[in-house]
């Protein structure tokens, strides 16, 4: 009897669970099927008819039926907010072609950008970067880099003079012989900067503008230590293709000397506008540390040697970013910086 | 310095380099080639033709109809050259042939192919030249006629059907180098011979000079006195019987490779000396020499003196003269006089080869503004020793030229001989330096192909004199290098102490502030460190102001870079304007360089250069804006400090109600505000622009990157809402004063919510309301720990005027 009426309560669940269209209406069938006044619990009220001895097993069976009912409400729910949840995002929907809204980060002037780079190179060889002043005195400038007063370098270098003896530097290479005359060595360093000659502005001339000097001092420095370095320099800025050729050159304060060109880095040396059609580009100076720099400093030169080598770092920003106007460096129109 | 390709093969004899190989190789040892001029590129198939009939074109007024003799047959050419004339000697490209390019000088690169054809119906079998058609100018073959044929001269012993590029001593290449100035030897062709002899591992063949016995006694026409140290050598020596002829054509070829004109035999002998031994030579009319007598000796202050280009020099007591018995007859070594110049008229002459203080040259030449083919090498130092082997060449060539008869006997004033110099030979020391094993009898090979000796009793390199720029190993183990190949030397890395590769301090503060810079939306300008003084008022900077205390450049490009800047702000105004005038809109800019303060002027120290970083920008934002930049970056660099804003700061150049002086801890370290809109006229800029100017030396001292976690307060916050009823004068800053003075040890933080000044509120009072946080660290806070703290700022506020608002 008690079986029957449960069997017919389990069916009738069945069914209006499945028929229930919503959450709400899911709602209304649990309680009036398990609610306090639900058909499970009027049932329970007949269990005082039941003989004692079969009370147990009745109430095994109707907490069966609720448990069944229970999961069947369960599982009917989750599956209904889930629908729900997928109607939802469905309406959610964007169009993901509309405009970003960004934070406009701004950029670094290309000169800056490829001296990170020529730094970060550098220091990860054990490279220090430091400085000098840009409003230097002539002996820094010139004489303490064995170029005494008349000579002719003076001369070619057009230098901006403020007194007889303070000038605007001309290049980055007094940072050397105040390194040398502060430090012990061993030294390695590089020092960016900004120098100054007196060219009038066009497409390739800027009365101011940045050198990268560096300079390695310790016992037993070659030439070849020179090379190696330099090389290693170029082939992480430019590429591990790019070869090197280094020319006998003359400067006052290294000996020997030379010019280090780089297999074009546009054509890979078959010769293009950029290389003007030799295949090779000027990069830098460099050379042995002349002796006398170092006496004029108080190094030892029968105890150390060393290596300088100088940059033009406008020079590399150009050819990098392939910029064909030097004047673009220094007007900041936002449309040029923002590209780099 | 400038080689032709064929000289240097005569002095090289086994030297068969084709161009460009020649021109690389000589790179690699050390002198540089710039370019190289191959003369017949694009020449081809031209001989030596003679007109031996002319006949008018039938139809056809301007042109002529030659028969022209080629050598091995005759053939007919019309042409419309005016001075096309029977017997003459020209050259004539044959069908398939080339020329460089057409009448007018313009060159065709590859050159122009001439074919047979018919010129207005008459066959034409080839064409005669113009000496611009040849890709020559007159300026080097002064006899071509203005417009039209070249001719030859009937009595060059040219004849028809020779090589016409030949006889004009076109198969020839003419070698550019860049000689860097130590290499005074290089600045000769004989220099420059001995560099490819040792390049090429040649043998070298240089003239032979020797001392013209001659006739007479020199003597007799001259005497010569050196007064001065000035003058290192004096060599004279004097020719009579001239005779003025053009010179041979060997000589005349090898000048005009070196793009010298030919003029005549005397000038060009000593044109080519000059070339060859890089050493200038003189020539005076010796008729004109006054006591026949020679004078070195400086010039006087204020005195004038033609020289030969008739132009009138200003002299200094600094100016090395050469005089005769009465006056000054010429500037030694930059130029001689227009009173003692060779004129056609000359019988004889004196012939000078002096050597002179190279520096004394240079400076005395640029103060005179007079730049000459002998100052430019004079100036670069020579070497005594050399002048009597010009001498003895030049003699030689009077001779061999016929161009007079040398008096016997030389004249030499050379009072302090210059000697070459030893060099300890240190194979060892020269391997260690290049980092490379050549062997020691390498090296001595390297040394003898340039003329360097051994002294093997002494071990030492014996370094002739002309060689001055050979001192010490440094410089032998370049020798060694450059002969070796640069390229042949390994490339390794440097062994011995390792070092820390980093940033200094001060960069590093520099990058930091650069990137945030540009993650809040600045883009990096570039500016000059030198401006115009005109800046100044542009800016509005009063003229008593210290900031027009500033570095003056002594020799500078222009008013426009005159000065060393002393405050930044020009740099950026000016980008702004140029990007507002391209109508880039709402841009943000900032730069980081140095502003340049003086300790005193005129400069007896290096100034205090000062690392500033400005920030400018229209459009988008405000004070305000530009306000929250600043504080970022201050955070960023770990100052904490409350950061005060003062207004009452002087700066012309911002709008005065919207500037402000930025404190920290009691120091300016820069400012900012709204840039005064007169000075923006100035600029051209049509909007607002906002700057700040921080001083980085400040922030470097300031900055601290030393942080420690202090937890996380997990007891609750209590937020109580002020509405404050303020008179207009009152500033936020005021309101907060009394809130950090007074708000006790509670007070977390305060936020401004709203700000309303308006109808709403009674006249002359505006309206602040505040969010304050109270919290304990360490426990929850009673209703009676805040409401202490809010009576103690309501009390505080209430001694400003300041009431709460109903």
């Amino acid at each position: 009897m008690i079986d029957e009426q449960l069997e017919k309560i389990r069916v009738d669940a069945d069914s209006r669970i499945k028929g229930a269209s919503s959450l709400d209406e899911l709602n209304t069938v649990r309680v009036q099927l398990l609610g306090k006044k639900g058909a499970l619990k009027d049932l329970l009220k007949g269990l005082k008819d039941v003989p004692p001895e079969d009370r147990p097993k009745v109430g095994q069976m109707v907490n069966k039926v609720r448990d069944e009912i229970e999961g069947s409400l369960k599982a009917r729910m989750e599956a209904m907010q889930n629908e729900d949840l997928m109607k939802r995002l469905e309406d959610e929907r964007i169009d993901v072609t509309l405009p970003a809204r960004r934070h406009k980060i701004g950029h670094p002037h290309p000169n800056t950008a490829v001296l990170a780079d020529v730094e970060r190179i550098f220091t990860g060889m054990g490279f220090e970067v430091v400085e000098g002043p840009e409003v230097e005195k002539d002996y820094y400038n010139f004489e303490a880099l064995n170029i005494p007063a008349n000579h002719p370098a003076k001369d070619e270098q057009d230098t901006f003079y403020i007194t007889k003896d303070i000038l605007l530097r001309t290049q980055t290479s007094p940072v050397q012989v105040r390194q040398m005359e502060a430090k012990k060595p061993p030294i390695r360093m590089i020092a960016p900067g900004r120098v100054f000659r007196a060219d009038e502005v066009d497409a390739t001339h800027s009365p101011s503008f940045h050198q990268i000097e560096g300079m390695v001092i310790d016992k037993g420095i070659t030439m070849a230590d020179l090379k190696g370095t330099l090389k290693e320099f170029v082939q992480e800025l430019f590429g591990k293709d790019t070869k090197v050729k280094f020319r006998p050159h003359h400067f006052p304060f290294t000996e020997p000397s030379a010019e280090m060109d780089v297999s074009c880095f546009k054509c890979g040396g078959k010769g293009c506008r950029f290389c003007k059609g030799e295949g090779w580009i000027e990069i830098l100076g460099c050379g042995m540390v002349h002796p006398k720099v170092f006496e004029m400093s108080g190094i030892d030169p029968d105890v150390y040697s060393g290596f300088a080598f100088g940059i033009g770092l406008e020079r590399i920003a150009l050819l990098k970013y392939e910029i064909d106007d030097m004047r673009l460096l220094y007007e900041n129109d936002i449309r040029f910086l923002d590209q780099f | 310095m400038r080689t032709s390709l064929n000289w240097i093969k005569d002095l090289v004899p086994g030297l068969d380099a084709e161009p460009q190989e020649f021109c690389d190789a000589m790179t690699m040892s050390g002198s540089k080639v710039e370019f190289y001029e191959t003369f017949d590129k694009d020449l081809k198939n031209i001989v030596v033709g003679r007109i031996d009939e002319i006949k008018k074109h039938p139809d056809a007024d301007h042109l002529v109809i030659c028969k022209v003799n080629i050598g091995d047959r005759e053939i007919q050419i019309v042409t419309g050259a005016p001075n096309a004339k029977e017997g003459m000697l020209t050259p004539v490209v044959l069908p398939g042939g080339k020329v460089a390019g057409s009448h007018n000088g313009e060159k065709t690169p590859g050159g122009i192919e001439i074919k047979a054809g018919k010129l207005r119906g008459i066959e034409s079998d080839g064409m005669m030249c113009s000496i611009e058609e040849l890709g020559q100018t007159r300026d080097l073959y002064p006899e071509a006629p203005e417009s039209g044929l070249y001719e030859f001269d009937t009595d060059s012993g040219v004849k028809p059907g020779d090589d016409a590029i030949e006889a004009l001593g076109l198969h020839d290449t003419a070698v550019e180098y860049e000689i860097t100035s130590n290499r005074v030897d290089c600045f000769s062709v004989l220099g420059l011979a001995r560099e490819a002899a040792a390049t090429f591992g040649l043998k070298k063949r240089f003239p032979e000079v020797h001392e013209v016995k001659g006739e007479g006694d020199i003597n007799d026409y001259i005497s010569v006195e050196v007064n001065d140290s000035l003058c290192k050598r004096y060599i004279a020596r004097a020719v009579k019987d001239i005779r003025l002829a053009p010179s041979p054509a060997w000589m005349q070829k090898r000048l005009r490779a070196q793009g010298i004109r030919p003029i005549n035999n005397i000038v060009d002998i000593t044109n080519y000396v000059m070339v060859e031994y890089g050493q200038p030579m003189h020539a005076y009319d010796l008729d004109t020499i006054k006591n026949h007598k020679i004078r070195v000796a400086r010039a006087n202050d204020g005195e004038t003196f033609r020289t030969l280009d008739g132009q009138d020099r200003q002299l200094d007591h600094d100016i090395l003269m050469i005089n005769d018995g009465e006056k000054p007859i010429g500037i030694a070594g930059i130029m001689g006089g227009e009173n003692s110049m060779i004129t056609d008229n000359v019988t004889t002459m004196l012939f000078e080869s002096a050597c002179f203080d190279g520096t004394n040259i240079r400076l005395s030449s640029k103060r005179l503004g007079l730049r000459t083919d002998a100052s430019s090498i004079f100036e670069k130092g020579l070497d005594p020793n050399n002048a009597i082997n010009a001498m003895n060449r030049a003699c030689d060539l009077i001779v061999e030229l016929g161009a007079g008869t040398v008096i016997g006997g030389v004249i030499d004033i050379y009072p302090e001989k210059k000697e070459g110099r030893r060099i300890p030979f240190e194979p060892d020391v020269y391997n260690r330096r290049l980092g490379t094993n050549v062997t020691r009898e390498e090296m001595l090979s390297y040394f003898k192909n340039i003329d360097l000796d051994y002294d093997e009793s002494t071990n030492e390199i014996v370094v002739p004199s002309w060689r001055q720029d050979l001192i010490n190993f440094a410089d032998m183990s370049e020798e060694v290098a450059r002969f070796y190949g640069y390229n042949n030397i390994p490339t390794t890395l440097p062994k011995g102490t390792s070092t820390t590769g980093k940033l200094s301090y001060k960069m590093r503060i520099e990058k930091i502030a650069r990137d945030l810079a540009q993650y809040i939306g600045f883009s990096q300008a570039m500016v000059y460190s030198f401006e115009s003084p005109k800046v100044f008022d542009k800016l509005l900077i009063p003229a008593d102001s210290p900031l027009r205390k500033c570095i003056e450049i002594a020799n500078p490009l222009g008013e426009d870079f005159s000065i060393m800047r002393t405050i930044s702000l020009n740099g950026i105004l000016t980008s702004l304007s140029t990007n507002y005038n391209r109508r880039n809109k709402s841009v943000r800019l900032y730069e980081m360089g140095n502003i340049y303060i003086p300790k005193s002027l005129p400069l007896q120290e290096l100034p205090d250069e000062r690392m500033t970083l400005t920030f400018g920008m229209y459009g988008d934002g405000d004070f305000y804006d530009m306000k929250g930049v600043v504080e970022e970056l201050m955070e960023r660099m770990g100052i904490n400090d409350k950061i005060k804003y003062d207004q009452n700061s002087d700066r012309p150049y911002l709008h005065p109600g919207r500037h402000a002086d930025i404190i920290v801890r009691g120091q300016v370290v820069g400012y900012l505000g709204e840039v005064h809109p007169l000075v923006c006229r100035n600029y051209s800029i049509g909007e607002r622009v906002i700057v700040a100017v921080i001083d980085m030396p400040w922030i470097v001292k300031m900055a601290s990157f030393d942080k420690k976690y202090t937890g996380i307060v997990n007891f609750p916050a209590s937020a109580r809402d002020l509405s404050l009823v303020c008179p207009a004068d009152i500033q936020a800053g005021d309101v907060e004063e009394v809130f950090d003075r007074l708000g006790g040890e509670y007070l977390e933080s305060y936020k401004l919510f709203d700000l309303y000044e308006g109808d709403r509120i009674e006249k002359g009072k505006k309206s602040l309301a505040y969010t304050l946080t109270f919290r304990a660290k360490d426990r929850n806070l009673s209703d009676s720990d805040v409401n202490s703290g809010m009576d103690s700022i309501i009390t505080g506020l209430a001694e400003k005027g300041i009431t709460l608002r109903k």
